[in-house]
């Protein structure tokens, strides 16, 4: 395949935000995580966990806490107001303001008609759902301290709320308390400060299952307001929990990183029905700081938290050994580029959540957070989308670089959110795919750009994860989630003979089994048959004049057929050529000189950024 | 060759007391274990051994209480029998044939006349594999019952007694190997296994080494290599069985045990520390730490209230409920090497010796100990430490040893040297000299002699002086020299004593001295280097003479001793052994043997040569003036012998025959290739001790504590006063009520008894109520006869009376002094007695009402 001269580039110091709330929606298989900059990020747990939509965040706008209902999706934060979002234009819809302080909760009953969020001010406050928008009913009766953490019990008729050194069981007909259960304080020197309840789950049978600062996972009888049984799970604190669909496991977040999960188990194994009992059973150990976000799915333990990554633990017992399922993932990056680079100006572009960089040009925009960018092979073309606008600049570059915006009447109106951006190899023209499963084509001349042609996928299909058009053939290749390649020939509006070739043949099982979505797809200039790709873990470059490997073929054979005589090579080669050289691969492209650039950001730097964790005592130190 | 006859080779003493799980029986007075080919009954109390249930012809491989019956117990062997006895009485009442060697032993109440037994897969004695059986217990009355229907219920299972446990009731049998986990419902007859990984990322190893199953609740606990316990639970479902983990131990858990209750999880490990586990609640756990060395063991007596814990020094520790420790039964310490790299076989490193003054058996002992060990009493005397460093308690660490000692003639110094390996980088060696304080009856360290030599001491010795005044000690290397130490007075004296200090060192053409000896008057060192022996004089250090008879390295020297010290004699590696003559200097004669070992005995002319042939270890002894063994004993044991010592006997035996005078005035005693202690014994001390033990047969549970001794002697005398009674009136029933008063007196517990005075006339009562007793019934059944008989009677009674008063004195004295036993009775003071009994004693009665 030859070799590249390689520029290694470490220095875009990206930093993903961490991980606040977390919510998951079983009946579309969709999880919507909340970022400390306020991104809202959906991910598509059926289309191989693909980070689906971003809805970017805003300054000061933080999210506390995520609520689905239904398709809709809600979300409330210390800035005390209640967002709905618009999941199709990912920006927010509409913002309501709850008036009573911060809230720290936000929770929806099991009918989905009310949302309860608790208050800074001690008030838990019932709205209504109605269609397209959501009403205040009424208080609860108000408490001294602040509310903390809030859960319906299944029928809807109570709510259990934790707040400072007590649990709260509502009655939401009358809005009484009805019970105040106390919650112990820790020991030694904690024994002076105030116990956080810092999450609650009310379970169908009447049990309160809380977690407190103190390091408590207490079980509670709600009908009678008895404690059952502490189990002390961690010496700071437990953040999160959550329950399983069915009620028979229970997971607890700590400040240590730990996920605790519980399950109901009878205590004899012939007799099911009776003495049944919380018993404290594994330990995930996948996180090194605070555990801030949880969800229970039928299959998994998804876990997110201040060292930013997304967790999907997925539990043994309930999936099928050596499938795709029961493999770990950890999302540390977002599936898609953040980095643009000009082939032949030899340009680099770095987005942040709040500026982009070119070389070392900032910009700063607004409060509106980007979503995406790209930069034309020229260098003279740079876009950007927010979530309300694709702006698009003109950028001249002699000496210093000076930044022209195209007017603003030439926004282009159909472009309103945008998820990939790129622009043909002669940089004429420009291609957007849209969360809709569509392209956008947009041609772009010197001084004005006009709308073409939009380009639409069979519905139904996976999210297309990265997209580029060939420079010589004009065809346009897409790789999607479920890491499908496809090649589009935008003359004859149609899929190649090669892309029918790899449909009909299928592409090979380890190449299924990555779990990272391709990011960027690119061309080498000297050869027209060459594709290159790339995900955070590998670059492959796909020779479409190789024969594609059969499923028994070894797919990842670089190394082996380096130590083959030349004969028995041609003939053991295939399409694909991958390298696993580079880690944490952010982006990836090969300049017209043949050098590649290669943007990597180890996690280990990320680590480092981050706060340090709690003090834990380690054995032998 | 004279044949060996009535004499046998013995387990006497210092046998392995932590090879299996100790059991407490029900009433937590007693507890059993096995101990080489017998059953050991110590009383939890007293930590005294009780008796010994013997009977099995191998070792015994598991004891188990009989859970239909609390007061008989079960125990196999690898003799292939199953034994079922009374402990109490010591009394075998049933033998099971199983026809094959059985390696551990279950059984549940739910399963009425069934026992569990570990045996080889497919009868193979040599298989690697095992598996469980079941085996129904014939209902006969014979004594020995063969039983060989034999069931199987799980293959291929581990035959570490502790990697199997029965579940809640008896509901299912849990049996752990290697990293399968295999659970087998009876009732179902179906079994399910979990597997785990070979380790996890950190590189523990996940490997089960035990299990416990808890009593009520179905959960099942495992200890693992990396000291982890799992807790499984749900484990009836293929998938969905779910475990939490919990770790504190940093290496592999040796053993669990639940308490009955199921409250509290036990476990331990090789740190030495009994962790106690709150069930449900495992965050919080109790430590006992300092046991002393690794537990191998747990066990809870039934009602709770005791825990046992054998650890791997050969000790058993009782516990009162996890806070207290109250008994330490030890045994001859088993040396704990942790070393990965130590073969099996080396883990005593110094040579049997027998300290002169105590007669005490010394070796290796605790960790950096040398442990003085009384044979005659079977008892550990005391742990010398010699390293004087904490003893880490880690897997591969590398720590110093004691690998000699030497003791000189009178036993005032004592030599030891200790070593320390650190990855084949440099050896660190300490020569240590310890003096004999007369005022604290132990030995103080004199001189430290750090890198006495430049590489390993092969062999050091004292110069067997008479006048302690010109001690000698002489200490060969690996380095080519052997140098003289001698006790030596500083110039600068002023508070030091005397020390030792480097007095000759000799070398002989850079060859590695092996061995050296003095002969037996110290006016000769024979220092070996390799084939050539050097006969040095120790006084000008002259060398007076050579000896060589190659081919072959001399591996030991040995002079002969009183009629025979002007004999030398060597092995060689080439299986020769030689006699040289000394004054003659050459050789007297020599003969093809391969010797493990050769050892002299100090008081005779005798000589011992352990051989080895074939696997098995054969025993010669012979005088070095004629080259005809005095007694000869094939196959000892199997195995090489290494490690043996003539003991001095306390008594001196007084055979004439032949074959066994050589044992008269001293004992051999050696060690096996599994560290076991043997000794031989002659047909005549057999006899002898069967003798001395059928006095002592017990019929009663009373303990053997001294109080006991002393009470029976009490009724002993008792029965004997009777005994001219009941020939004089043969009617006449025994008297028992006298002994159950005394009975309740001593078993009910003082906090329910009644106050002092009252129970002192019920007491004094009950010694007289026999004799109205009887009396009454007397009159009741004789009517007829006349007053002066009956009044003759009474005279008779009163005799009663008066000698079981005196029996009543006896016992008081006896409380009170409980060493001294009661004193036997003069004529005058029975006179006095029967003066005092005359004398009115109602004023006591009204004292005592007051």
């Amino acid at each position: 395949m030859g070799e590249f001269k390689v520029h290694r580039v470490r220095f875009f110091d990206y930093m993903p935000s961490a991980i606040r709330a977390m919510a998951f929606n079983s009946r579309t298989e969709r999880l919507a995580v909340a970022r400390a900059d306020g991104a809202v990020e959906i991910f598509n747990f059926s289309d191989n966990y693909y980070q689906e939509k971003v809805i970017p965040g805003r300054d000061g706008r933080a999210v506390e806490a995520l609520c689905w209902v239904g398709q809709r999706l809600f979300s409330a934060g210390l800035n005390g107001e209640i967002t709905e979002y618009d999941l199709e234009n990912l920006k927010p819809q509409y913002v309501i303001e709850a008036y009573g302080g911060p809230i720290w909760t936000i929770s929806c009953n099991n009918q989905g008609t009310h949302l309860a969020v608790s208050c800074e001010d001690g008030t838990v406050k019932l709205f209504e759902i109605l269609k397209e928008k959501i009403q205040f009913q009424r208080n609860l009766d108000r408490q001294k301290s602040r509310i903390i953490s809030l859960s319906w019990h299944p029928s809807g008729a109570q709510i259990a709320a934790g707040m400072m050194d007590m649990i709260r069981i509502f009655d939401t007909e009358t809005g009484r308390a009805t019970h105040r259960l106390l919650v112990e304080r820790g020991v030694g020197a904690s024994k002076s400060r105030e116990v956080v309840v810092w999450s609650i789950a009310f379970l169908s049978n009447n049990t309160i299952v809380s977690g407190d600062s103190a390091g408590k996972v207490q079980i509670w009888d709600g009908l009678m307001g008895t404690l059952v049984r502490t189990h002390l799970v961690t010496k700071w604190d437990v953040l999160a929990l959550a329950v399983s669909q069915d009620e028979s496991s229970l997971i607890a977040g700590t400040s240590e990183g730990t996920i605790v999960q519980f399950q109901f188990l009878s205590s004899t194994v012939d007799r099911q029905d009776r003495d049944h009992e919380w018993v404290r059973t594994r330990t995930f150990k996948n996180h090194s700081h605070d555990v801030k976000a949880l969800a229970l799915t039928d299959t998994a333990v998804v876990s997110g938290g201040m060292d930013t990554q997304l967790v999907v633990h997925p539990l043994l017992d309930k999936v099928e050994k050596n499938t795709q399922e029961a493999a770990q993932r950890k999302i540390a990056f977002p599936h898609r580029s953040l980095v643009g680079c000009a082939k032949k100006a030899g340009l680099l572009l770095f987005q942040f959540p709040d500026h982009l960089e070119l070389w070392r040009l900032g910009e700063s925009d607004g409060n509106d957070h980007i979503c995406c960018s790209a930069l034309s092979p020229c260098g003279g073309w740079l876009v950007y989308s927010t979530v309300s606008s694709v702006r698009l600049y003109k950028l001249q570059h002699n000496n210093n670089i000076s930044v022209n915006k195209v007017r603003p009447q030439q926004r282009i109106i159909q472009l309103r959110s945008v998820h990939q951006l790129c622009f043909s190899a002669d940089s004429s023209k420009l291609f957007a795919s849209s969360s809709q499963s569509s392209v956008v084509v947009v041609a772009l001349n010197q001084l004005e750009c006009k709308y073409l042609q939009t380009l639409r996928h069979k519905s139904g299909h996976s999210c297309p994860t990265a997209v580029a058009i060939h420079p010589t053939t004009n065809n346009l290749i897409s790789v999607h989630a479920d890491q499908q390649i496809f090649e589009f020939s935008l003359q004859q509006k149609e899929y190649t003979e090669w892309s029918r070739k790899l449909q009909k043949q299928g592409l090979h099982g380890l190449w299924l089994k990555r779990d990272t979505p391709v990011t960027s797809v690119g061309f080498n200039p000297k050869n027209p048959t060459h594709i290159i790709l790339n995900d955070t873990f590998m670059f492959c470059i796909i020779d479409q004049s190789l024969p594609l490997p059969e499923s028994s073929t070894i797919l990842y054979n670089q190394m082996t057929l380096r130590s083959l005589p030349a004969p028995e090579r041609t003939r053991q080669s295939h399409a694909f050529k991958i390298c696993k050289n580079f880690q944490h691969v952010l982006s990836m492209s090969l300049l017209d000189d043949l050098s590649l650039v290669v943007v990597e950001r180890p996690l280990l730097d990320v680590m480092a950024q981050l706060p340090p964790p709690v003090r834990q005592k380690k054995f032998a130190t | 060759m004279v044949e060996h006859g009535d004499i046998r080779v013995v387990h006497r003493g210092g046998s392995k007391i932590d090879f299996r799980q100790p059991v407490i029986t029900n009433d937590s007075r007693f507890l059993l274990c096995a101990s080489g080919e017998c059953v050991k009954v110590f009383s939890t109390s007293t930590e005294e051994c009780i008796h010994d249930l013997q009977g099995h012809t191998d070792l015994v491989t598991g004891v188990l209480l009989r859970p239909s019956n609390h007061l008989q117990v079960y125990s196999c062997s690898i003799d292939g029998t199953v034994r079922l006895w009374d402990f109490t009485d010591g009394i075998l009442i049933k033998t099971y044939v199983i026809g094959c060697p059985v390696y551990s032993i279950y059984a549940s109440a739910n399963h009425e006349g069934v026992i569990f037994i570990v045996v080889p897969m497919l009868g193979d004695k040599r298989s690697e594999l095992f598996q469980l059986v079941a085996v129904h217990l014939p209902q006969s009355g014979d004594q020995l019952v063969e039983s060989r229907e034999l069931s199987a219920v799980l293959s291929n299972v581990s035959s570490n007694p502790a990697d199997i446990a029965f579940g809640r009731g008896g509901e299912y049998i849990a049996s752990a190997k290697g990293l399968q986990l295999k659970v087998f419902f009876f009732k179902k007859q179906k079994s399910y296994e979990f597997s785990l990984k070979e380790d996890n990322k950190k590189g523990g190893l996940n490997t089960f080494t035990c299990v416990a199953c808890h009593p009520k609740d179905d959960c099942i606990a495992t200890g693992h290599g990396d000291g982890k316990i799992r807790l499984w639970r749900n484990f009836n479902h293929k998938k969905e069985y779910t475990y939490s983990t919990l770790h504190w131990h940093h290496n592999a858990v040796s053993s669990l045990c639940f308490t009955p209750e199921g409250t509290n999880l036990l476990s331990g490990g090789v740190e030495s520390v009994l962790v106690q586990w709150r069930y449900n609640q495992e965050s919080q756990r109790d430590f006992l730490p300092r046991l002393g060395a690794a537990i191998t063991h747990i066990a809870v007596s039934p009602d709770g209230a005791l825990f046992c814990t054998s650890h791997s020094d050969n000790k058993i520790t009782i516990i009162q409920s996890c806070v207290k420790v109250s008994a330490v039964i030890q045994g001859l310490v088993k040396v704990l090497r942790l070393m990965a790299r130590t073969k099996e076989g080396e883990s005593v490193q110094t040579d049997l010796i027998v300290d002169p003054r105590s007669k005490a058996l010394v070796l290796n002992g605790k960790p950096g100990h040398l442990q003085f060990y009384s044979l005659q009493r079977d008892k550990l005397l005391y742990n010398l430490d010699i390293v004087q460093q904490e003893y880490i308690h880690e897997l591969g660490l590398e720590q110093f040893e004691v690998v000699k000692a030497a003791f000189d003639a009178s036993g005032t110094w004592l030599a030891t040297v200790e070593e320390r390996k650190q990855k084949s980088a440099e050896l660190e060696v300490n020569l240590k000299l310890w003096a004999f304080d007369e005022q604290t009856q132990s030995f103080v360290l004199n001189t430290t002699i750090s890198a006495p030599h430049e590489a390993r001491i092969t062999a050091m010795c004292f110069r067997q002086a008479t006048d302690s005044q010109t001690t000698m000690l002489v200490s060969t290397s690996k380095d080519g020299h052997f140098k003289a130490w001698q006790l030596a007075t500083p110039a600068h004296t002023e508070d030091e004593g005397p020390s030792w200090s480097c007095d000759f060192v000799g070398t002989y053409h850079g060859l590695v001295p092996e061995c050296c000896c003095f002969s037996a008057d110290s006016s000769l060192l024979a220092v070996s280097f390799q084939e050539v022996v050097t006969v040095w004089s120790p006084t000008s250090w002259e060398l007076l003479t050579t000896l060589s008879q190659p081919p072959g390295a001399i591996r030991d020297l040995c002079f002969g001793r009183l009629s025979c010290s002007k004999y030398l004699l060597g092995t060689t590696a080439k299986n020769l052994l030689c006699c040289w003559n000394l004054l003659t200097c050459s050789l007297e004669w020599s003969t093809s043997m391969d010797i493990s070992l050769l050892l002299a005995d100090p008081l005779s002319e005798n000589m011992a040569a352990f051989c080895c042939q074939a696997g098995c270890t054969d025993l010669f002894v012979f005088k070095p003036s004629e080259p005809r063994p005095l007694f000869s004993h094939k196959a000892v044991c199997s195995g090489t012998v290494t490690r043996a010592v003539f003991a001095p006997r306390e008594k001196m035996l007084d055979s004439c025959e032949e074959n066994s005078q050589w044992l008269n005035r001293s004992q051999l005693h050696f060690l096996t290739q599994y560290m076991d202690l043997m000794t031989f014994t002659t047909k005549a001390e057999d006899d002898r001790l069967m003798a001395s033990s059928k006095q002592l047969v017990i019929d009663d549970s009373v303990a053997m504590t001294p109080f006991y001794l002393l009470l029976g002697k009490h009724r002993h005398q008792q029965q004997e006063n009777q005994d001219p009674m009941s020939s004089l009136s043969a009617e006449r029933t025994p008297l028992p009520q006298s002994s159950v008063a005394i009975k309740e007196l001593l078993q009910t517990p003082a906090h329910v008894l009644p106050s002092t005075s009252f129970l002192c006339s019920m007491f004094v009562q009950s010694l007289l109520i026999s004799v109205t007793d009887l009396s009454g019934c007397r009159e009741n059944n004789k009517k007829a006869e006349e007053e002066m008989e009956s009044e003759k009677e009474e005279e008779d009674s009163e005799q009663e009376m008066e000698s079981s008063i005196v029996r009543s004195e006896q016992a008081a004295v006896s409380v009170q002094s409980a060493e001294c036993a009661a004193p036997a009775l003069t004529k005058a003071q029975v006179r006095e007695l029967r003066r005092l009994k005359k004398l009115d004693h109602s004023w006591l009665a009204g004292l005592l009402d007051s």
